[in-house]
């Protein structure tokens, strides 16, 4: 790759569409005879319902058609299997009988011929329910007995108990995390339009493919006959990843009534019925010799999860290999709540696991008396013990040194509170972060146009992280074309298949597709000119190249590229490629990284606030050092959020959530943010995982972010919170 | 949301005319009124617009008061000069509430007649005596952290009144002037906001149809200085765990007059009266606001999520008093 334009800090190409309105996402689409759907959700977390009297809402003004569990048409489940590219989390479809599993659940939906009738409507369906008593929380889950071991993610190796039982040092503490939800700013919304036995589906989703598939599956129809469309979305952090419930309900409706369907999903049932982080309990042991070295680590953890749907949280992910460490035993368990099913979000499993192993090894630290950063240095590791595989490129060591000296982590004074800054007692916490480096098959497909552009698409999506401008370079880059020339169309699921946005994977399995398509784009074109009678007949294929617009014969004649398309009369040269997610069984594939935080407290008037951030990042090729800088950002923020504010909350009588809205559910705002925020990215490029050297970065940022923050309020304050968020009451003193 | 009639009113009795014998509400900002609405919490039947009205003056009034016109912007009053002068409590009170977007759709009487924050009367579906008088209080029992209060509850409703505004106006002082079907009126601002008791879905002392038309703020007082302490979890766009205004004027290194109100802590705007008799005459010292901040707090009555606010509330006196104190006497601002 040349250097002009892989790494280059480049705008995004689709910022002007989305800044003008012109970018048009899944509730922006009028299709002629739309008609709008609005729920009817269930206000009991558990029961039955009882009845449902539709008559004085069938009479509102501009009603359709009300649906609900005796009217409902009978559909099939999604098998839920990621191979078939078909998967859902809550597997129970809407409406499939009269039961309620949570509160929020859709119970009825409405359908009329604009929102506001749909809504004024839906306040007039009688819901009667036989309620009965709910789980309202993990931990009345786990007071009604063992929860549920998910044997799949065990890990073991070595004797775990006997080496934690004789080690010099030990740390046996319990951590948790709460219910949090991803509240991306676009509601989910549906806007499906069947015709003739065929589907247009707009959905806000993180993956065309799977949303296809899995519509398909429910209705039991040929995928083929399903064009599934997500341009654009207004973000998902995991929470848009499967279909959920409003998607089947609002298809179902249109097909029922004939006329297309749009649903949005209101903001307090986002909260409900379209997934969340799960709570977590997670029991850390670690024993320790007298020099530090890990002896033993057990990672317990146990997740709530729904009536209908069976989630792990997989937070012991990390714990088996980030330390070189020969007994460990990572477990995972479920216990079943009356909440809507939990789902991915960002950092599944490493997010709330690290917070627990992170915040650890810091309280190991403190027992061994030794600096946190040299106790991660002397368990480095440049194999994953849990595989016993060496990693394929790691510089986990050169985050920590590079991070540390940015930060200026040997200023810092190890006694509790005794670093100041006016009022303010400092803080300075770190943790390492991490990541597996994940990649999927991948189709692409690039032309060269004859009206001198470049045309790149793939049923990959860009859900606001900056992915149509990386695909752009990539082709670019090999076409020697500007930016603006090139012409990129992604989350249409008529295009050649392509990943999911999620697991940090869609860089590392797009843009080598894209890369090899657009490649295989110009071998056409070269093939095209030196044909007889054309530009460069007689010449050979190899001496041409490919650059600003032009070929060019080596040592001879330049031609533009557009020339070689006309004289040939057709519209393009192209190219389709695949690439594959199978990653062989040489080596490990991480991402690697370390974050270190400075908070402020400010004991007089208890105010906690993150001054300072640098995190140093391992995670390959960077493409756009804007937008994965970017990324990174974002992702300390929404670790800040993890860490100092959200939470959902459920009333423990009734398990309706409390917070359901964007005042009360606290996420950073612009001023919560540091004013110094650095981050170092390493950009040393793993040729191993992939021909272009990148693993991606969505996800990393914000795993052990919460840990650095709460590592870094210890040093400040003495207290080490184990329960999150940290909240300034758990700092007072009296 | 349900279908309602709406009226855009031109003057104050047409407003008035326009709103009575309806299920009607006043539509100005919109800010509360909206988002009840569209939660269906509230039903009026007709929302009377009164953004036409002529209200939207900030004048000068006799013996050095303020008035304050009903549909005078959050943003407005912040950045008028006579407030930034003359009430920096009251500039710094309305720029640390809501989101700039929402200062500058929300008014004066608007924020005066801010709804409470309390999650169990929003969801609708809750036992909630301010909502349904006799159902219960859900809040006592439930999550109760944040918008629920320390002062002025009773068995029947904890909810905080969660406007910063209006915290400022009860430590300056200030009088609600309204017009309804039988004339105008005047009430002491004070005086405007009840507590809960065995009513809390009588929220204030409006009659049936009356309309605030101005807030007239007390003249500010002599070579006092003036600050808004607002403490809550994150640094914008959140609701006061606990708050203070306090304005305080010096004679030498005694404190002359004072004014305390407190915000979300209390289920009304709070002036802490006991407390400001025992600083007038007292050293302006950091003991003597600590005394006053734990007299200020002694009533106070924890509930189960919401103990800390009582000793949050005192820090927050403690350093208002000194911030005040710091800007008194150095050119006079209240």
């Amino acid at each position: 790759m040349s250097n002009d334009i892989i790494g280059a800090a480049k705008p995004r190409i689709d910022g002007p569409d989305k800044l003008s309105g012109r970018a048009r996402y899944a509730a922006d689409h009028y299709p002629a005879n739309l008609t709008y759907a609005y729920g009817v959700f269930s206000n009991i977390a558990s029961g039955k319902i009882a009845s449902i009297d539709v008559e004085k809402a069938k009479k509102q003004p501009g009603v359709i058609e009300i649906f609900h569990h005796d009217n409902f048409p009978k559909l099939h489940r999604s098998p839920s299997n990621f191979a078939q590219q078909n998967k859902v989390d809550e597997a129970r479809l809407p409406f499939e009988d009269n039961n309620v599993y949570y509160g929020g659940q859709f119970v009825a939906l409405v359908v009329a011929d604009t929102f506001e009738n749909a809504r004024d409507a839906a306040h007039f369906v009688d819901v009667t329910y036989q309620e009965s008593k709910p789980v309202t929380s993990l931990t009345a889950a786990l007071k009604n007995g063992d929860p549920k071991q998910a044997k799949s993610s065990r890990h073991t190796r070595g004797d775990a108990d006997s080496a934690f039982a004789s080690a010099a040092h030990q740390v046996d503490v319990t951590y948790t995390t709460p219910v949090e939800t991803h509240n991306p700013m676009e509601m989910h919304a549906t806007t499906a339009d069947w015709n003739n036995g065929n589907l247009t589906f707009y959905e806000a989703s993180q993956g065309v493919v799977f949303a296809k598939n899995t519509i398909a599956a429910v209705f039991g129809i040929n995928p083929a006959r399903i064009d599934a469309r997500a341009p654009y979305i207004g973000s998902g952090f995991g929470s848009k990843l499967w279909i959920w419930p409003h998607a089947v309900a609002a298809t179902a409706a249109s097909r029922e009534l004939g006329r297309p369907v749009q649903l949005v999903v209101p903001r307090a049932q986002m909260f409900t019925t379209t997934g969340h982080r799960p709570a977590t309990h997670q029991n850390l042991k670690l024993g320790a010799d007298a020099n530090g070295k890990l002896q033993a680590i057990v990672h317990d953890s146990v997740n709530s999860t729904s009536f209908v749907g069976n989630y792990v949280e997989t937070c012991g992910s990390v714990t088996k290999s980030l330390y070189d460490c020969s007994n460990v035993r990572v477990t995972h368990a479920t216990a079943q709540v009356n909440q809507g099913t939990p789902t991915s979000m960002r950092a599944p499993g490493a997010a709330p696991g690290l917070f627990a192993l992170e915040s650890a090894i810091d309280e190991l630290a403190e027992k061994i008396g030794m600096d946190p950063l040299a106790l991660r240095k002397a368990n480095y590791t440049e194999t994953d013990g849990s595989k016993s595989l060496p990693f394929s490129s790691i510089h986990l060591m050169e985050c920590y040194e590079k991070g540390a000296k940015e930060f200026g982590w040997d200023k810092r004074t190890p006694e509790i509170g005794s670093m100041k800054n006016g009022t303010e007692i400092l803080g300075w916490g770190m943790a390492a972060c991490n990541w597996e480096a994940l990649k999927r098959d991948c189709n692409a497909r690039v032309a060269l146009r004859a009206d001198g552009t470049a045309f790149v698409s793939c049923a990959t999506q860009d859900i606001g992280t900056g992915t149509y401008t990386i695909v752009a370079q990539t082709a670019a880059d090999v076409l020697g074309l500007p930016l603006d020339k090139i012409h990129v169309e992604l989350g249409d699921s008529a295009y050649p298949s392509g990943p999911l946005s999620g697991g940090s994977w869609a860089s590392a399995s797009a843009l080598p597709a894209i890369h090899a398509a657009a490649k295989k784009a110009a071998d056409q074109l070269k093939g095209y000119a030196v044909e007889e009678d054309a530009v460069f007949a007689d010449a050979k294929t190899d001496d041409l190249s490919l650059a600003d617009g032009k070929l060019s014969l080596k040592g001879g004649q330049s031609v533009d590229f557009v020339q070689i398309l006309q004289k040939r009369k057709v519209a393009e040269a192209f190219g389709e490629a695949y690439t594959t997610g199978a990653t062989g069984d040489e080596y490990s594939f991480r991402s690697f990284g370390a974050h270190f935080v400075e908070i402020g407290w400010d004991p007089g008037i208890s105010r906690l606030r993150v001054n300072r951030v640098v995190s140093a990042i391992d995670c390959g090729q960077i493409v756009n050092t804007k937008t994965a800088s970017n990324q990174v950002e974002g992702a300390i923020a929404m670790g800040i959020g993890m860490a100092l504010f959200e939470q959902t909350e459920y009333d423990h009588r009734s398990g309706m959530p409390v917070n359901n809205n964007y005042a009360e559910y606290l996420v950073p705002t612009h001023a919560d943010y540091p004013e110094d925020v650095n981050v170092l990215l390493l950009d040393y490029p793993d040729y191993k995982f992939n021909d272009l050297g990148i693993r991606g970065i969505g996800e990393i940022g914000i795993t052990g972010m919460a840990a650095a923050v709460a590592n870094a309020v210890y040093h400040a304050t003495g207290k080490r919170v184990r329960d999150l968020p940290i909240r300034i009451e758990d700092l007072m003193s009296a | 949301m349900r279908q309602f009639d709406y009226k855009r009113a031109t003057d104050t009795d047409g407003a008035i005319q326009a709103h009575a014998g309806q299920a009607a509400a006043y539509l100005a900002g919109g800010t509360t009124l909206i988002d009840l609405v569209k939660l269906d919490v509230m039903q009026p039947e007709r929302m009377v617009d009164v953004n036409r009205l002529a209200l939207s003056n900030i004048e000068d009034a006799d013996d050095g008061r303020l008035r304050i016109g009903a549909t005078v912007r959050n943003t407005a009053l912040a950045y008028d000069d006579r407030v930034k002068r003359d009430y920096t409590v009251l500039s710094e009170a309305l720029l640390q509430g809501a989101s700039r977007q929402l200062r500058n759709r929300a008014t004066t009487a608007g924020n005066v007649m801010q709804r409470v924050r309390c999650s169990y009367f929003r969801d609708g579906i809750s036992p909630c005596n301010k909502r349904e008088p006799g159902t219960g209080c859900s809040a006592i029992e439930g999550v109760n952290r944040e918008v629920f209060a320390v002062l002025g509850t009773s068995e029947h409703c904890i909810a905080v009144h969660p406007s910063d505004m209006c915290v400022a106006m009860a430590a300056i002082g200030a009088t609600v002037e309204v017009q309804g079907p039988n004339g105008t009126r005047e009430i002491a601002f004070g005086d405007f906001h009840k507590m809960p008791g065995n009513t809390p879905h009588i929220e204030h002392e409006l009659a049936e149809d009356e309309l605030i038309t101005h807030v007239t703020l007390d003249a500010p007082i002599e070579d006092a200085g003036s600050t808004y302490v607002k403490l809550r979890d994150r640094s914008s766009y959140q609701f006061a765990l606990a708050s203070c205004a306090a304005i305080v004027a010096l004679d030498g290194d005694v404190i002359r007059e004072v004014r305390l109100a407190l915000g979300g802590v209390g289920t009304k705007p709070w002036r802490c009266s006991q407390a400001e008799e025992q600083l007038v005459g007292a050293a302006a010292n950091e003991e003597n606001f600590a005394q006053a901040a734990r007299l200020a707090m002694q009533d106070a009555t924890p509930y189960k999520h919401n103990a800390y606010k009582i000793p949050l509330a005192r820090k927050a006196i403690t350093q208002a008093l000194k911030d005040a104190t710091a800007r008194a006497g150095n050119g006079g601002s209240i």
